[in-house]
């Protein structure tokens, strides 16, 4: 285990300070999007679709603008005059800002009302007249490719169908190959719905513009303010939109989970609005806004798992249809479209896999986010660990012993995957042999057993996922170009204190303690003395900002060697100032000293106050540095989950009895904030296993557009989690770490489809897609009856 | 989301309320608690111009028994009627009910008076009062009456109440020795609208014989439904448990849910059948 | 149309001209520039706007400012005085029970209610007293052993 190399009071790595940022939470202080309120500001509703598909006939404004207090009705006619209407995707498709002819999915923005104060802006929003010729939608994307199917985007040049892209990776005749000749071949489609973040607080922003300096300033619910900066300089730099007038201030952020990474139509609206009338414009997007646009998953997964009859799995064979709504709105890395995705192969050793999708427009909401994990793992982690479940079921074999014969074995890595990933560390056996003791699996086999003779249901579910984060290195991993490295600038202050800046954006996860931590680890400065910032494009380095669990791999990593960029330069500092030449100084945590008269020692607060006070010859003053980190690879998470469950089948009520998280996240930083971010993770784990969905009609409707229908977990549905660790540190990461946060959400929800699915499996059910409700459990005992 | 305009009026007696009522017609709306009403308003599917606030006329909110009746005020909140240590003792079939309805802090606000008198099927205090034989006490310009729970709704968001009446009071037969009542609905998630609720109310004499029986759900109809089929076969019998299962069977037949988000039209039949038979034998335990 | 009310807030008394249909937690938050009361639904069911009405919490979005008039509102900025802490905020930091801090005033406010009518409450009851609340961040553990310290900790003052 971890060794903590500080004091408490310097509460550097492996120490559960508590987080300096809680006070202002605590008090009713956080400064929230909705908080800013600037002298003049207006507010901004959006009037909204309510057909799935449809032309637009008209917009009148009319009655909208007699509302005493409206100022501004604006259309897609209305940018168009300066080329706003239309926008591109993170990932080079184009998304409309607001329509001039068509509207592709219910609840699209149509157009804008600006008006002194919400309320009227509300009832503004309610009196433009739009005439829609509806049309009929594609909702189901199997029928997008069907040759009678309407082609939704005539609009892009070459576009022949609504087919958007073909993704493959791995040697698809090899592995055909092998599963044909294979003993044992499971085969399974598995759909992982569309599903919503929902944070808390929803998105919104102020787009103030200052006519004068013309200087544009945005307080915006972004998860990656540099990145946003650079994107509204490129998206309209052509009206005037320079980037170094622009500055993007992302204040405190309630939740993001990857739904605050894309740039949403209201955002350009709301930044336009403010650039022609010249005040400040708040938009705040209420929860059905939020609710049905900026999905995650809607992955369609027909998958093989090929094996011998005593389970040596051979080969992975995943075929994916994506529903990408009427625009390709991923937010993944430029040349991963998939995201992580071939990441599927999962924790197991075998050599041939071919994994490939395609993407399909249909009349939904673009989204393609993230729902707090690293892009598109929880759908790889889901395929391949239902597909070890099956095997196992096949050939009867316990899923916890057909897993530890599979597992990529401790020595083997760094271990290169049949899909081209190069795992950095882990010790997948120790990991789930502590799941298994923790939850005491051998007693619950037995009780299993006994409960069985009973008629009664009850399963056991594993889990033993590998998840990849960090995103870099910059030679594979970019946004729009930009490499994805991130940053961390340091300045040591004459007394010793610091502050510090990241390129990052905390949503709760605790930058403000961690950093410090990872500094006080480094330097020997007390956390307490050091101050965190971040969010704010005009004072913080460039960084591509915190999803998909990077902000320890690439901005923890710049911090640690930022801070020992400085500690060489204090070595010289120590060295004047104990008159020995460099080679005779040593550092120990918070000093340096004399090698052989430790007596003879400044500490790094002499050293910082010497950099402003007493320089070397020749020496450049001051101690500040700031480091752009590039990772060399990613890092590789993993862990086991254990989940017990009940079922009863007359009603198809499902109890959570146990479930028992085993992480490995390399070295730990907080221990209290690491096993904070796990139980969260979990919670948004059961939340799509058993509730959460986005159902639509046939006719392209969202039928759970609110909190009432899409269900949130409560504290109630929410078990007890149990969590625990391992920890073998990455290799190559400078302090060991390997990111966090997501990989609960990657982890829960197989565990719990497989306990469920292992409940039932007495009465031959053998697969059911998440949700998994008491009312799906009760139609599938039905069907098996 | 934000309500369309409308005036606000505040009525600190009945007489006030019902003059007001009288003034502003059809377009004013009464509001008690205003957890059924502000959302809808919220949500603009319901705009009326004019919201005379009754919350805070003086003397209807209590839970008593006097002269053989448990009479509960109709602006007592759903939180006074899950702490009331009469309905903890007495009519714990209040207890089952309130503390699946929404949250606490909606509790705190939320009235039965409202719950009741909005005439939706998916609340959950239609069904205890349907299974309870409750009198609604009404009262208008024109003075006070009595509605028999059974003549109180009429449709969709449709009751008895004359436009300027107000549900002022409920009133239960009182407790006694060898009655009992209980209500549990299943939820997708805690404070859901109802996938389907039961309540059951049963009187027994000194053989165990039952001598009156209600039965009604929540949220598996347009209209609440009280079950008079199975209620009849229940009353002069001995509750066994063959009886239950034949009463289960008959509440998972004479229901009418549809399929929707919370289920199809077999399930929500099933777990009927399931809930009343434990409902059944909770109040049975309870009347013992 | 417009009403006079005066409302006794953090206990201070406030006369405002309110409309009709002001909701509480528009009146609250743009009124009286107390914004650590939140949004987070639109529906009741997130509890984000949470506050105590007269000593009880309630939703503010679900309630109309006007109807507050004559009141008493207590919002987190109320809880303690500046630069203290409730027991209930000295628990959450301790336990961590909370990450973004949006759902976190909220979710204080409740369980002030919830510890005043049940001093000593099972961790069952801490679950669904909060039921009403939403927290997209902690996954519930840390909120309840933070209610749990914060019921010791009243409890022991009581004495």
């Amino acid at each position: 285990m971890f060794k903590c190399k500080t004091s408490p009071e310097v509460g550097g790595m492996g120490h559960s300070v508590k987080r300096k940022e809680d006070a202002r939470f605590l008090h009713g202080k956080g400064n929230y999007v909705d908080d800013v309120k600037l002298p003049g500001m207006l507010t901004m509703v959006m009037v909204r679709s309510p057909y799935a598909y449809a032309k637009i006939k008209s917009i009148n404004k009319e009655k909208a603008l007699a509302i005493p207090g409206v100022l501004a009705v604006i259309t897609g006619e209305d940018l168009a005059q300066y080329n706003l209407h239309w926008m591109p995707t993170l990932l080079s498709d184009s998304q409309m800002v607001l329509p001039t002819d068509t509207v592709m999915h219910q609840s699209q923005e149509v157009a804008a009302v600006i008006a002194t104060d919400r309320y009227i802006a509300v009832d503004g929003a309610e009196a433009v007249e739009v005439d829609y010729e509806v049309m009929d939608p594609i909702v189901d994307p199997f029928t997008a490719l069907n040759d009678d199917a309407p082609l939704l985007r005539p609009d892009k040049e070459g576009q022949k169908d609504n087919h958007i892209y073909h993704w493959e990776r791995g040697d698809r005749a090899k592995t055909d190959e092998v599963i044909a000749k294979a003993d044992v071949v499971v085969k399974e489609r598995i759909y992982l719905p569309r599903i919503h973040v929902a944070s808390i607080e929803t998105c919104g922003c102020v787009a103030a513009y200052d006519k004068d300096t013309q200087k544009l300033t945005v307080y915006l619910t972004t998860q990656a303010p540099h990145a946003i900066r650079t994107v509204v300089a490129l998206v309209a730099g052509h009206v005037g939109l320079s980037e170094e007038k622009i500055r993007v201030i992302s204040p405190d952020i309630g939740g993001g989970f990857g739904g605050k990474v894309p740039v949403y139509p209201a955002y350009v609206v709301a930044i336009a609005a403010s650039f022609l009338i010249g005040k400040p414009v708040k938009w705040i997007e209420d929860r059905s806004e939020n609710l049905v646009n900026g999905f995650a998953r809607d992955y369609h997964m027909d998958c093989e798992l090929a094996a011998t009859k005593e389970g040596k799995i051979q080969a992975f064979k995943v075929k994916t249809l994506a529903d990408h709504g009427y625009t390709d709105s991923s937010a993944n890395p430029s040349k991963y479209p998939t995201g992580m995705f071939s990441i599927c192969t999962g924790s197991y050793d075998y050599e041939h896999a071919f994994a490939e999708l395609d993407a399909v427009y249909t009349n939904k909401a673009p989204g393609g986010v993230a729902y707090r994990c690293s892009f598109r793992v929880t759908e790889a982690v889901h395929a391949i660990e239902r597909m070890v479940d099956k095997l196992a079921a096949e050939i009867g074999k316990d899923p916890a012993e057909l897993r530890m014969e599979n597992f990529i074995k401790k020595e083997q890595f760094p271990y290169a995957s049949p899909l081209g990933w190069s795992y950095d560390s882990g010790d997948y056996h120790a990991t789930l042999e502590k799941a298994m003791d923790m939850v005491g699996y051998a007693d619950y086999k037995k009780e299993q057993a006994e409960k069985r003779k009973e008629g009664k249901l009850m399963g056991i579910g594993i889990c033993t996922f590998t998840e990849v984060v960090g995103a870099g290195p910059s030679k594979d991993f970019d946004i729009l170009g930009i490499a994805m490295f991130d940053s961390a600038e340091i300045r040591v202050h004459p007394t010793g204190k610091a502050l510090a800046r990241f390129g990052t954006k905390s949503q709760g996860q605790g930058h403000e303690t961690t950093y410090a931590q990872i500094l006080a680890e480094e330097l020997g400065i007390p956390y307490t003395d050091i101050e965190i910032d971040e969010g704010d494009t005009d004072t913080a380095p460039y960084g591509l900002g915190t999803y998909a669990s990077r902000s320890t791999p690439t901005a923890g990593a710049a911090a640690a060697i930022a801070a020992r960029k400085l500690r060489d330069k204090g070595k010289k500092i120590a060295a004047h100032l104990l008159e020995v030449s460099e080679e005779d100084i040593e550092w120990e945590v918070g000093k340096y000293f004399v090698k052989g008269a430790p007596e003879k020692s400044k500490t790094i607060q002499d050293v910082a106050f010497a950099a402003y006070t007493n320089i070397p010859p020749g020496m450049e003053p001051g101690f500040e540095t700031t480091h752009y980190y590039d990772p060399p690879n990613l890092t590789f998470p993993n862990g086991a989950y254990i989940c017990v469950v009940e079922v009863d089948e007359e009603t198809g009520a499902i109890d959570v009895k146990r479930f028992v998280a085993i992480d490995d996240c390399g070295n730990i930083i907080n221990p209290m904030i690491v096993e904070g971010q796990v139980h969260g993770g979990l919670t948004q784990g059961i939340a799509p296993a058993m509730y959460e969905g986005i159902e639509y009609d046939t006719e392209g409707n969202v039928l759970n557009g609110t909190l009432m229908d899409y269900l949130v977990p409560t504290a109630v549905e929410s078990p007890h989690w149990e969590t625990g660790h391992t920890i073998t540190p990455s290799p190559h990461h400078p302090l060991g770490a390997k990111g966090v946060a997501e990989s609960p959400t990657v982890g829960a929800p197989p565990a719990i489809a497989n306990a469920i699915i292992d409940a039932l499996a007495p009465l031959g059910i053998k697969h059911l897609d998440i949700p998994i409700t008491p009312a799906k459990v009760w139609e599938a005992i039905q069907a098996h009856k | 989301m934000i309500p369309s305009g409308f005036t606000y009026h505040k009525a600190t007696t009945l007489e006030a309320a019902f003059a007001l009522s009288q003034e502003l017609g059809d377009e004013a709306k009464y509001m008690s608690g205003g957890h059924s009403l502000l959302p809808m308003m919220k949500l603009r599917f319901a705009t009326p111009e004019h919201i005379i606030d009754i919350s805070k006329i003086a003397g209807l909110s209590y839970i008593k028994e006097d002269n053989g009746m448990l009479k509960i005020g109709a602006l007592t909140t759903q939180a006074e009627l899950e702490h009331s240590e009469l309905c903890k003792e007495k009519y714990p079939i209040f207890g089952d009910a309130t503390k699946l309805i929404a949250d606490p802090s909606v509790r705190n606000v939320g009235t039965i008076g409202g719950n009741i008198a909005h005439g939706d099927a998916a609340n959950d205090h239609p069904a205890l009062m349907l299974a309870m034989n409750a009198i609604i006490i009404a009262e208008g310009p024109d003075g006070k009456r009595e509605i028999p729970i059974t003549e109180f709704f009429h449709g969709f968001y449709m009751t008895a109440l004359e436009p300027s009446e107000i549900l002022v009071e409920i009133q239960i037969p009182a407790a006694k020795t060898g009655s009992g009542g209980a209500y549990h609905k299943i939820e997708r998630k805690v404070g859901d609208y109802a996938t389907a609720g039961v309540a059951v109310y049963l009187e027994l004499d000194d053989n165990g014989i039952c001598t009156k029986a209600g039965v009604a759900l929540t949220n598996l109809s347009a209209v609440p439904l009280k079950l008079t089929r199975a209620e009849e076969i229940l009353v002069g019998n001995t509750i066994t448990e063959a009886l239950m299962d034949q009463v289960a069977e008959i509440a998972s037949e004479d229901c009418e849910p549809e399929s929707d988000l919370r289920g199809s039209e077999a399930y929500k039949r099933a777990v009927t059948k399931t809930i009343t038979k434990q409902m059944l034998q909770r109040a049975l335990e309870r009347a013992q | 149309m417009k009403h006079e009310i005066t409302v006794k807030i953090n206990g201070e008394s406030v006369t405002a001209e309110v409309d009709s249909r002001l909701l509480l937690v528009h009146f609250i938050r743009e009124n009286l520039d107390l914004t650590g009361t939140h949004i987070g639904c639109d529906t009741s069911n997130c509890g984000a706007c949470t506050i105590l009405l007269d000593g009880k919490s309630i939703k503010s979005c679900t309630y109309l400012a006007v109807r507050a008039d004559g009141s008493e509102i207590t919002t987190i900025e109320g809880v303690a005085a500046d630069g203290t802490n409730h027991p209930l905020q000295q628990a959450f930091h301790d336990q961590h029970g909370l990450h973004c801090g949006f759902c976190t005033p909220g979710m204080i406010m409740r369980s002030m209610d919830l510890l005043k009518n049940n001093p000593n409450p099972t961790e069952e009851e801490i679950r669904w007293g909060i039921s009403g609340n939403l927290c997209r961040c902690t996954g519930y553990n840390n909120i309840v052993k933070a209610v749990q310290q914060a019921a010791d900790e009243l409890q022991k003052e009581s004495v």
